[in-house]
């Protein structure tokens, strides 16, 4: 343990690996402070630059991007009303009163330090939930994997914000288009239409990149917001204030650190989902709950969510690294990028890799320490951060899509699909579709098929083992609590009242 | 004002070094042009450019690190840059697709794999080896057939006698349906008259998969190669019952043939250089010549040592010969295992 520790120290202290850290950093903080442009996406575009990285920095750079990206969606969310990313959306509101009631830096220098504690707390719960589960994964043949599988399916469409009728029919858009290609299982061609190209199916990379990156050009391009006016801030004594806050409402950080931790390490639910909870449980447990979002807004809530959000960032990476399926949207892109590189996730990779797996757990620690600094200095640049002309982003947006789709498997194939998942994507947000649910279905579409064909095909069709074998049987009851959620939903009514429906 | 520019600024460097590093990546490992001349160079006029070495498979995978292996040694040989481009999916179509659209000037090349000779037979493309040029074989490895330490056969023969018996009873696997280890399963079978399906085919993504079933009881024999398997088998917890080679594997010297045992079957993964069909003799001969010294010499031995890839030349008329049998034999086999379509 000590000495893949001190390997994994060794291999942190690459001055190119620290390099490319800072730079992913920076361009994180960018990404999340420009409204609309989502720590999805900035992983997306940050695709055709990994490929060129060794794996740890790969992996380093979308950790640290996505760890400062989701800080900076606070930004806006404080300063003109509009979240950066959508784990900011939850307590935009009570961001927005209290910096126009001229209490920004403290919103901001809170939404900060939270950030960080709560990514490093959610580190932690990846250090030591990771190799526990790890030991489970082992005994895991293809009925478990399915199950998992069918969980995180469920999960994404009962959890995913918005009408659950939409989120469902994402969800089976996404799997139908997995089903493009050669068939796992017994090797028939599949909605190829002769064609060569189409053989390979339609790989999740450069449709994530089209459903997040291109669609938000389009929605740029369609309906160009008004940019908010420019808000000063007054960041004197800014620390010692947050600092303050955060200890009296310490109560509201753990457990916003607690939720978006368990939340987190869910298959299919990632930052967004994990705010929107603890602002609700924020509230109906607070004694002051009723301000919240009213009035003059109030800190509570971003105490709780601030942290939580980032807290989920961490613990998403438990399903990724353990059973090689994504935790979230970030996690998905995250493993296709490790499948290039030659890393692959799953069990093994804790018996085998371990000061890899160490220097991914260090990587979070070190993430989120350099979040304080790179910050501060974006509290202090405020409004200017928001300022960047539409006319200069759109095209560069355009270009790192087309890129990293071709870097995928240098094809025209992919560049192809990107623009249509482009269009398609702008179409569905604009009818109210969740676009989680279809990612979740593209990367666990093929999962759950494979594991559910080869099962029979062991067996010759006996479908007892599916519930039979003990860990099949806890998987199945929780896939069918989670189903069984909405239903069971309004008992508890009273005590969580359900602001996700209702802001929506 | 000069402080409020900051962040604006640090982007615009951030981007930078980013693109400066996409840069980097891919006009790296310019090779100097020292290679080039000497007894090899029979086509004085290439390369005239950087030489591109498709893959039809992923990276990080087995035959990429072969044609990594390659792409370097021959960018010293020519002197020139040659880049090694993955082009995956379809089970090799895209790939092997992708060679035989290039220009046959010897600018695209690629590491064609067993799969040429077998994926036309299934449909799934109208490509065969005769949209390629041959240059030359560079590796081959036997199936194998792996079982559990604790499985009751002792030999081949054991095994096909139960699977005689109760037919449709026991699993293996080893690659997708109608892959090239399903295939020596069929034969095996054929050869020794059982049913082509007395041992069920259970399809995973490749021999790992494969043989963490096999290991965790979920299948009762790997048909995979015995280097895929190598390190259940030096731990000890699965145990090779044959090679489906000529003769035994130098690396598995305990382990009989097929042959040795009455089944006279053999079959293996094959990799090889190809270029488009209509290549210039002489930039064949030239790409031969070098690979005939690449492939025989140290740096290969060691590679193939680490690896545990076995060594097969052939150059580039018994290469072409070669695949010209491989696809018949192979046309022959899945036709009567019924793997044809």
């Amino acid at each position: 343990m000590a000495q893949d520790l001190g390997s994994a120290m060794a291999m942190l202290a690459d001055p190119v690996l620290l390099l490319v850290m800072l730079a992913s950093a920076i361009y994180g903080l960018f990404i999340g402070a420009i409204p609309g442009l989502t720590a999805t996406l900035a992983t997306a575009l940050l695709v055709p630059f990994a490929f060129f990285l060794d794996p740890l920095p790969a992996i380093a750079s979308i950790i640290t991007m996505s760890a400062v990206a989701i800080f900076a969606g606070d930004l806006p969310s404080a300063l003109v009303r509009m979240p950066g990313t959508p784990a900011s959306a939850a307590y935009t509101e009570d961001a927005y009163r209290l910096t126009r009631a001229g209490q920004g830096a403290r919103v901001l220098g809170v939404g900060l330090v939270g950030s960080a504690i709560g990514g490093i707390a959610g580190a932690l719960i990846l250090i030591v939930a990771a190799p526990l589960l790890a030991e489970v994964a082992l005994r895991f043949t293809s009925y478990e994997y399915f199950w998992v599988a069918v969980l995180g399916l469920t999960a994404s469409v009962i959890i995913s914000r918005g009408s659950q009728v939409k989120g469902a029919i994402a969800l089976l858009l996404g799997m139908f288009l997995s089903t493009v290609g050669i068939d796992i299982a017994l090797g028939y061609e599949r909605f190829t239409f002769g064609s060569t190209a189409l053989l390979q199916g339609i790989s999740f990379i450069p449709a994530m990149i089209g459903l997040f990156g291109l669609s938000e050009v389009l929605r740029i391009v369609m309906d160009p917001a008004a940019r908010g006016a420019r808000v000063r801030l007054n960041t004197k004594g800014m620390f010692r204030d947050t600092f303050r806050t955060l200890w009296r409402y310490r109560k509201g950080m753990a457990s916003g650190t607690a939720i978006g931790g368990a939340i987190g390490a869910l298959p299919g639910a990632g930052g967004d989902v994990a705010a929107w909870v603890s602002y609700a449980v924020a509230k109906n447990t607070a004694k002051e709950g009723h301000l919240f979002g009213r009035g003059k807004g109030h800190i509570e809530p971003i105490v709780a969510a601030g942290s939580s959000n980032n807290s989920a960032l961490a613990s998403a990476y438990v399903p990724s690294l353990v059973f090689g399926i994504p935790g979230d949207t970030i996690t998905a892109i995250l493993i296709g990028v490790l499948l290039v590189k030659g890393v692959e996730p799953g069990p093994a990779l804790f018996s085998g890799q371990t000061p890899m797996l160490y220097a991914i757990y260090l990587t979070f620690i070190l993430a989120n320490l350099l979040l304080i600094p790179l910050g501060y200095a974006a509290i202090r640049g405020g409004g200017h951060l928001l300022r960047m002309p539409p006319a200069v982003l759109v095209p560069m947006i355009v270009a790192f899509c087309v890129v990293g789709s071709y870097a995928i498997n240098n094809g025209n194939l992919e560049i192809v699909v990107m623009l249509l998942m482009g269009v398609l994507g702008y179409l569905l947000e604009r009818g109210g579709f969740p676009l989680a649910p279809m990612v979740l279905g593209l990367v666990l579409g093929p999962i759950v098929e494979k594991n559910f064909m080869q099962s029979v095909i062991k067996t010759n069709w006996d479908l007892s083992q599916f519930l039979t074998r003990p860990i099949s049987a806890i998987l199945m009851t929780t896939t069918l609590l989670v189903l069984a959620w909405p239903l069971l939903r309004p008992l508890f009514r009273r005590r969580t009242a359900d602001p996700v429906t209702r802001l929506e | 004002m000069i402080t409020t520019q900051r962040p604006l600024r640090l982007m615009a460097l951030a981007l930078t070094a980013g693109l400066a590093l996409t840069g980097c990546g891919a006009g790296g490992g310019q090779a100097g042009k020292a290679g080039a001349g000497g007894e090899c160079d029979k086509a004085p006029n290439y390369p005239r450019g950087p030489v591109q070495l498709i893959v039809p498979w992923a990276a990080g995978g087995g035959t990429d690190s072969v044609a990594r292996f390659f792409g370097t040694e021959l960018s010293k040989a020519l002197g020139e840059q040659v880049n090694v481009v993955n082009r995956t999916g379809g089970g090799g179509v895209i790939g092997h697709t992708a060679i035989a659209g290039g220009r046959p000037d010897g600018s695209t090349i690629g590491l064609a794999t067993v799969e040429i000779s077998m994926l036309h037979w299934q449909g799934l493309t109208r490509l065969d080896y005769r949209r390629l040029t041959p240059v030359a074989q560079v590796n081959a490895d036997a199936a194998g057939i792996t079982v559990r330490s604790d499985a009751p056969w002792k030999d081949a023969k054991d095994l096909v006698a139960e699977a005689k018996e109760s037919p449709g009873e026991l699993t293996a696997s080893g690659t997708g349906r109608g892959g090239i280890w399903d295939l020596a399963r069929a034969g095996t079978l054929l050869e020794a008259g059982a049913g082509a399906d007395a041992i069920r085919w259970v399809p995973s993504e490749g021999a790992a998969p494969a043989l963490q079933e096999l290991v965790a009881g979920g299948i009762d024999i790997s048909f995979a190669s015995l280097v895929e398997n190598r390190t259940m088998i030096a731990e000890g917890r699965v145990k090779p019952l044959a090679v489906m080679a000529p003769k035994r594997d130098p690396k598995f010297p305990e382990v009989p043939t097929l042959k040795e045992q009455g089944y006279d079957f053999e079959t293996a993964a094959w990799r090889g250089i190809v270029g488009p069909a209509g290549m210039q003799q002489n930039i064949v001969d030239e790409l031969s010549c070098h690979l005939d010294k690449i492939a025989h010499g140290p740096a290969y031995k060691s590679f193939l040592d680490k690896t545990g890839f076995g060594m097969q030349w052939r150059d580039a008329a018994a290469f072409g010969e070669f695949m010209k049998a491989q696809d018949a034999e192979k046309g022959r086999l899945m036709k009567a295992a019924g793997l044809a379509r």
